[in-house]
């Protein structure tokens, strides 16, 4: 589950992470309203949205009076923000974080992940703020120092100091930046964060070391003991589709093509689309419907697909093992029938009870397509859409 | 012979008195010699009771002790898994299977770390195998997990896969063709987990009863990569490799919390790649693992 920006730095003062002062804005007047309250003379006007490149897209400004607070608030609040991670539609700004200006004299890079290889966590820095890291890992890797760190053991001195030396941090200002890195490293693992990157990490002119950007993403297996990160979640930056489907238990996310699947079980279900795309079309989305689906979570499944415009065709993929076919082939039929099914769809199910399934679809009286492994069923659902 | 598990393996099953524990176990007793295999149960609040015939006890090791169990299979809910995987090492079992999904990433890392930790110090090494996975079969001897019996035939073919409906799909096709299988594993979807490919793929070298495998991966991670550089240098078997989520595009959860495209070396097709490049027969049809593998015998 990612998070915005100024709900990032909300959790980085609760650990201790020095970031700029600021608040959120919902309108241009509360814009003025945050910037005065700030005082100063300069003052950045942040777009907040779930998506990184925002600068580049136009969604960052800084403002040199309240004049150009109000200016700036009004151009970006409502506008699609387009940037490298939205997709050429953009994403539509309802929120801003209106923020004191900052001095800065040097960006550096932050993060703390998970390591799958070494099942360790993993900090990284870089003298190189600022900028798109995965240029910099590509470019120059040896400019990205990465120290593992032992979850039994946590976050050492030593480590800490390895990594504020190592990026360039000058001596007067190695302290701060130690326990910066210290900080942010608890702030992850107390929060179940899957990431937590600062980008850039800035060295001001009085030597402070402080987050001038907070992007977190969580773990959504242990969102159940962190409700006020729950409480974060913004739903507009979210898929309405896949919002509706997570609703019923089933895990589906939107794709640019136009067969609709569903399938039982992730790794079947990605199989599945890579079939489609291997006879010649594209995926709608995928959807796994999981190991216990019920005629009402299958028919649910069905609308959601349905709602999609794009969708000409539908393939039900089932392997059942301790689901039962008879079982999702009385879904099938019985969701077919409730949306008035009017594209093609093909049915392929494999395993127990597959006989029983097979006889009720055949005798629903319904135009379903049958088939007997998943490339049959993939060409033939690309057939049908294709008109063939 | 048979990879991890044979008729002779004596099982704990942690989380028990679930509602899912009890409808797999019913499952597994019912399969093979399932009825001899599934010794003891393990729930604090009902020790002296039984289930299926089945003494609950009120701890891994207690059972263990008692009837000489090596290995547990685990049904725990998520939020008190990993304090189970973590018991069934302290008890020194041989191997622990944990079919729960859904256990946080933080709970996984720092149980495998005192796993480690505990061998470090000389401690005796318990396997992992899942989390997040359907679990193992030898068939005709022994099922451990939620997968469905019927469709598996013993026989010399070695299945391993992070995904479950898709070893099925696997096992299914070698099935239909005639072709039986030594063990079919299943690794598990989660990016913190026990064995990897890289592991199973040794078991299967090492076993006499193995003639060949397909090994079944997904987008995410460096494991599939990293086996197939051992596969490379050691495997005397053929293998067939399949790789899901080629469409999958980047930056998002594919039901598997494993299956995430981070980086660029993770990729569906990055990893047929190298999986080709290592001498494995590669398919993008999934649908044609065990025609593929047929062919290699």
């Amino acid at each position: 589950m990612k998070i915005h920006e100024y709900q990032g730095k909300e959790l980085l003062r609760k650990f201790n992470v020095v970031t700029p002062r600021g608040k959120p804005a919902l309108s241009v007047e509360e814009a003025v309203k945050v910037a005065t309250e700030l005082g100063g003379k300069v003052w950045v006007v942040k777009a907040q949205i779930h998506a990184g490149g925002r600068g580049k897209g136009g969604g960052v400004k800084v403002a040199k009076s309240l004049d150009e607070v109000r200016k700036y608030a009004g151009e970006i609040l409502g506008m699609q923000l387009v940037t490298h991670q939205t997709g050429p539609q953009g994403q539509k700004v309802n929120r801003l974080l209106i923020e004191e200006g900052a001095d800065i004299r040097k960006e550096y890079y932050l993060a703390v992940l998970t390591d799958r290889a070494s099942q360790k966590v993993v900090v990284m820095a870089s003298s190189e703020g600022g900028m798109d890291i995965e240029e910099v890992a590509h470019k120059t890797p040896e400019k990205i120092l990465k120290e593992f760190v032992d979850p039994l053991v946590g976050m050492t001195e030593k480590q800490c100091g390895i990594l504020a030396h190592g990026i360039g941090v000058p001596p007067a200002s190695i302290t701060r930046a130690t326990e910066q890195i210290r900080n942010l490293y608890a702030c992850y693992m107390e929060t179940d964060a899957s990431l937590a990157e600062i980008n850039p990490l800035i060295l001001e002119g009085n030597g402070n070391i402080k987050a001038l950007d907070a992007k977190f993403n969580f773990d959504p297996n242990a969102l159940f003991r962190h409700p006020d990160i729950v409480a974060y979640r913004d739903l507009d930056e979210e898929d309405p589709a896949e919002i509706e489907a997570s609703k019923f238990d089933l895990a589906y996310i939107s794709l640019d093509g136009n067969i609709g699947c569903l399938v039982n079980g992730a790794g079947l279900a990605m199989a599945t689309m890579d079939t489609i795309k291997l006879f010649g079309a594209e995926p709608a989305n995928f959807l796994d419907v999981g190991g216990g689906a019920t005629t009402e979570k299958v028919t649910e499944a069905f609308k959601i697909m349905l709602r999609n415009k794009a969708v000409k065709g539908i393939l039900v993929n089932i392997f059942g093992g301790i689901m039962k076919c008879d079982t999702i082939a009385t879904g099938v039929v019985a969701a077919a029938k409730e949306v008035h099914l009017s594209v093609p769809l093909v049915v392929r199910m494999k395993g127990t009870n597959e006989d029983i399934g097979k006889e009720i679809l055949k005798s629903s009286g319904l135009p379903i397509i049958s088939a007997d492994n998943m490339a049959d069923a993939a060409q033939k659902i690309v057939a049908a859409v294709a008109g063939k | 012979m048979s990879i991890l598990i044979n008729k002779n393996t004596k099982v704990i099953t942690q989380g028990i008195t679930g509602k899912t524990g009890q409808f797999h176990t019913e499952k597994c007793q019912e399969y093979a010699n399932g009825k001899n295999c599934f010794v003891a149960g393990v729930n604090p609040k009902k020790a002296g009771e039984r289930i299926f015939d089945i003494p609950i006890y009120g701890s891994v090791k207690e059972a263990a002790k008692e009837t000489g169990a090596t290995v547990s299979v685990i049904y725990v809910p998520p939020a008190g898994a990993a304090e189970a995987i973590w018991e069934a090492a302290e008890a020194d079992l041989d191997l622990a299977i944990c079919i729960t999904e859904g256990i946080p990433v933080r709970d996984m890392l720092v149980v495998r770390n005192r796993m480690k930790a505990k061998v470090a110090d000389g401690g005796k090494e318990t396997l992992l195998l899942g989390p997040n996975c359907p679990g193992l079969i030898t068939p005709d001897e022994i099922k451990i997990g939620i997968m469905p019996g019927h469709i598996h035939r013993k026989g010399r073919i070695g299945v391993v896969s992070r995904s479950g409906t898709l070893t099925y799909e696997a096992v299914g096709q070698l099935t239909e063709l005639g072709l039986g299988q030594s063990s079919a594993v299943g690794i598990g979807g989660d990016p913190i987990n026990g064995l990897k490919h890289i592991d199973v793929m040794r078991l299967f070298n090492d076993d006499p009863d193995t003639d060949a495998v397909i090994m079944i991966g997904e987008i995410g991670g460096p494991d599939e990569a990293e086996a197939a550089l051992w596969c490379k240098a050691h495997m005397k078997k053929p293998i067939v490799g399949f790789i899901a989520g080629v469409t999958a595009p980047p930056g998002k959860r594919m039901g598997h919390a494993g299956a995430l495209i981070s980086g660029g070396a993770d990729t569906a097709d990055a990893k047929l790649e190298i999986m080709e490049a290592c001498g494995f027969k590669v398919t993008r049809n999934p649908a044609e693992m065990g025609k593929l593998l047929k062919s290699l015998l």
